[in-house]
């Protein structure tokens, strides 16, 4: 009688947790905690994958792991200036390629999001050295990391757009030593690289504050001051590949999975009722409370949803219906040799062993696929992992519910009704 | 029943199958998705059917020239591209839309560098690799045998030919080889050896006393019930997805399906029958 209660509550707690917070207008009652939403991966909400590969030819061995780890953080942030929901950024490395991942969620400016999070932005001041055709320019010390803020401003001259830029103490004494050495000759800005612009210095300036003018439009000088504020990046990357999904086919594709996907839970459980009539319906219980504890888990530890995890999530299905029919089919041929309940008792014991043998080696499988010690020769990421990763859970799931829920209420079953 | 007296006419009926799919494969070839050959795929929305073929025309008078434009069956445009820059990509959209205003919407593009996919195929081999290893360790433990491990995992072999035949001809009606599809054959790998594992767990619970060819008989007789019960609830499944999913996920599906019916078929016809041909070989070797 415990066994059932306890059944009972936790069947009605995932019901609670798997309900959607909202739905058609009705919202569902919070208590203290908040239930998050099912996360969709960007293969059914539409959204955009951007890999970027990071030319690390320059950066010494031992630098590596540092510079990377600052570029994924000034990519990070870069991407949460475009108030993006749940961003993912990763790093990732194959055959020597040390690469960054970027998934991102609803951007309408896909464009704009990847030339901003994609530029180098290495902001560098540079001297002129020598005169006329001698002249060459000499790198200096003060670069982008010497600034503390910069904002879009517009020139007071002549009204066009500018990038107003603040040095930190450090950079500001740089800067007042290099305007110092430098009155009355230019001093070129390079962004990647490149001259931006090449002021004239008239005196020598105090208190850390400077303009870069170019011919920018507003929108190029805004995107500066993005990047400048987020930093520079440390590597210089390329995008090597991007997946960008509208809204549309997504909604399309969940849609008609859906349909599809209650279709043959429903013909399952037809299937079942017809072949084993009341054990049937017992297995269609533990099916379901399998199915509402498992979306209940995805929200809780917030697993993202795509078309190879709901492949995942329908070969558990597939699995937690096999233990039942295993036994089932036991439970057939050892009811005409003894008593109903020690029948239903023998064949839980001889089932259980291929069960646990088979699941285990599933387990195994997916272990390796989902790759969780990060191991460098596997997937670290994409299609492959979502995969296992439901698929993992699932037959953890499918074990527990085959065993305990459905055995229980055989159990129960069994005594009042005598099959 | 004896069904290992016909062992030689699963042999036969599995290579026969296996020999087509190689044959095609090597004839025809797989069509590859953009996941492994790199290149751009734009999709669009066809909003106004009317003006469907204006747009493919469109798409082919272009500056860059499409490799294929594809339609699919629910009213997408599916243009296919060597490696495309973001530039180009608006370039195209806006040639697009100066002639065929409200017409149509892209709804997706892509882009895969060509060193993108060799890294797929190449950690997933790896992937597949070790954890063969590992079933195959796992069952050679848990049955004391590693007969038992090498067969099951011959008749894994045995599914994987059977897929990579059947994606090759399917390719012939439009299924390409992109990661979905290796999805899929992860999945039937994991599914093809528990099933093997149920009909293992009978042989070995009957013990190892008596001709290991009438033991197999036993075993496969008893388990032969549940093995087409559960393809047939996993079929059900998979023929509502065929029929009723989305475009990305019907090839998938059908992958699944003939994956579901061949690693079933594969554990009592298959790795029953390699295992007792192996206990039999080695018998006549002691005597």
């Amino acid at each position: 009688m415990k066994k059932l209660l306890l059944i009972i509550f936790l069947f009605l707690a995932t019901v609670y947790i798997s309900l959607p917070n909202e739905f058609k207008g009705y919202t569902k009652p919070q208590y203290k905690f908040k239930v998050p939403d099912l996360l969709f991966g960007l293969d059914i909400s539409g959204g955009s994958r951007l890999v970027f590969e990071a030319d690390t030819t320059k950066i010494l061995e031992g630098g590596k792991k540092e510079a990377l780890s600052g570029l994924k953080s000034v990519m990070e942030r870069r991407v949460n200036l475009f108030g993006v929901s749940e961003p993912n950024v990763q790093l990732s490395n194959f055959a020597g390629r040390d690469r960054v991942v970027v998934e991102l969620s609803g951007i309408k400016e896909m464009d704009k999001a990847i030339s901003v999070i994609g530029t180098t932005a290495q902001l560098q001041f540079v001297e002129i050295v020598g005169e006329g055709e001698t002249a060459e320019i000499k790198e200096t010390d003060l670069t982008g990391a010497d600034l503390s803020n910069a904002s879009l401003v517009f020139d007071q001259n002549n009204g066009q757009p500018a990038v107003a830029i603040e040095f930190t103490s450090d950079g500001a004494k740089k800067f007042e030593d290099l305007t110092g050495r430098n009155v009355g000759k230019a001093l070129p800005i390079l962004l990647d690289g490149v001259p931006i612009s090449s002021p004239n210095v008239s005196e020598k300036i105090i208190g850390g504050k400077a303009q870069i003018t170019g011919s920018f439009t507003v929108e190029e000088a805004k995107n500066l001051v993005t990047e400048l504020n987020a930093g520079a990046l440390p590597i210089p990357v390329k995008l090597v590949e991007q997946e960008i999904v509208g809204p549309t086919l997504g909604a399309e594709s969940i849609n008609k999975s859906v349909v599809a996907g209650l279709v043959g839970v429903g013909g399952v459980f037809v299937f079942m009722l017809l072949m084993y009539r009341g054990l049937g319906l017992v297995a269609n219980f533990g099916l379901l409370i399998f199915a509402l504890i498992t979306i209940s888990l995805y929200k809780v530890f917030g697993i993202v949803l795509t078309l190879p995890g709901i492949a995942g999530f329908l070969l558990s299905v597939g699995m937690a219906v096999d233990s039942n029919i295993l036994i089932f089919e036991r439970f057939r041929e050892e009811k005409g040799q003894r008593n109903i309940k020690d029948a239903l008792e023998i064949s839980f014991g001889k089932a259980w062993d291929s069960i646990r043998d088979a699941n285990i080696a599933t387990l195994v499988a997916s272990f390796i696929l989902a790759n969780p010690l990060d191991l460098n020769f596997l997937n670290t990421s994409g299609p492959v992992r979502g995969f296992a990763i439901t698929l993992a859970l699932g037959v953890l799931i499918s074990l527990f519910t085959g065993i305990v829920i459905s055995r229980n209420l055989l159990r129960i079953f069994v005594k009042e009704k005598r099959v | 029943m004896k069904w290992m007296k016909y062992k030689w006419v699963y042999f036969l009926f599995s290579g026969l199958f296996i020999v087509v799919g190689i044959y095609s494969t090597v004839t025809l070839g797989f069509k590859i998705g953009v996941d492994f050959t790199g290149g751009a795929v734009i999709s669009y929305q066809i909003k106004d059917q009317s003006k469907k073929e204006q747009i493919k025309t469109t798409l082919l008078e272009g500056k860059e020239k499409p490799r294929s434009v594809q339609e699919t069956n629910n009213n997408l445009l599916v243009a296919k591209f060597a490696e495309l820059t973001t530039e180009q990509r608006n370039e195209i959209n806006t040639f697009l839309k100066e002639k065929n205003e409200g017409a149509f919407e892209e709804v997706k593009f892509e882009t895969v560098g060509p060193s993108m996919g060799r890294e797929l195929i190449i950690k997933t081999v790896i992937a597949l690799v070790v954890s063969s290893s590992l079933i195959l360790l796992w069952i050679a433990i848990q049955f004391k045998s590693v007969k038992f491990g090498v067969s099951a995992v011959l008749a894994m072999l045995h599914d994987t030919l059977i897929l990579l035949g059947s994606a090759s001809i399917l390719g012939r009606f439009g299924m390409e080889v992109d990661y979905l599809f290796v999805t899929a054959m992860l999945t039937i790998l994991s599914f093809s050896v528990h099933d093997t594992i149920v009909v293992y767990d009978r042989i070995r619970e009957m013990g190892r006393g008596g001709d290991s060819e009438s033991v197999a008989d036993t075993a496969i007789s008893g388990t032969m019930r549940r093995s087409i019960n559960n393809s047939l609830t996993i079929i059900i499944m998979l023929v509502a997805l065929v029929a009723l999913g989305g475009e990305s996920t019907k090839w998938f599906a059908t992958i699944l399906l003939i994956g579901t019916i061949s690693g079933t078929y594969s554990s009592p016809f298959v790795a029953v029958p390699i295992l007792v041909t192996w206990e039999k070989l080695l018998a006549r070797h002691k005597k």
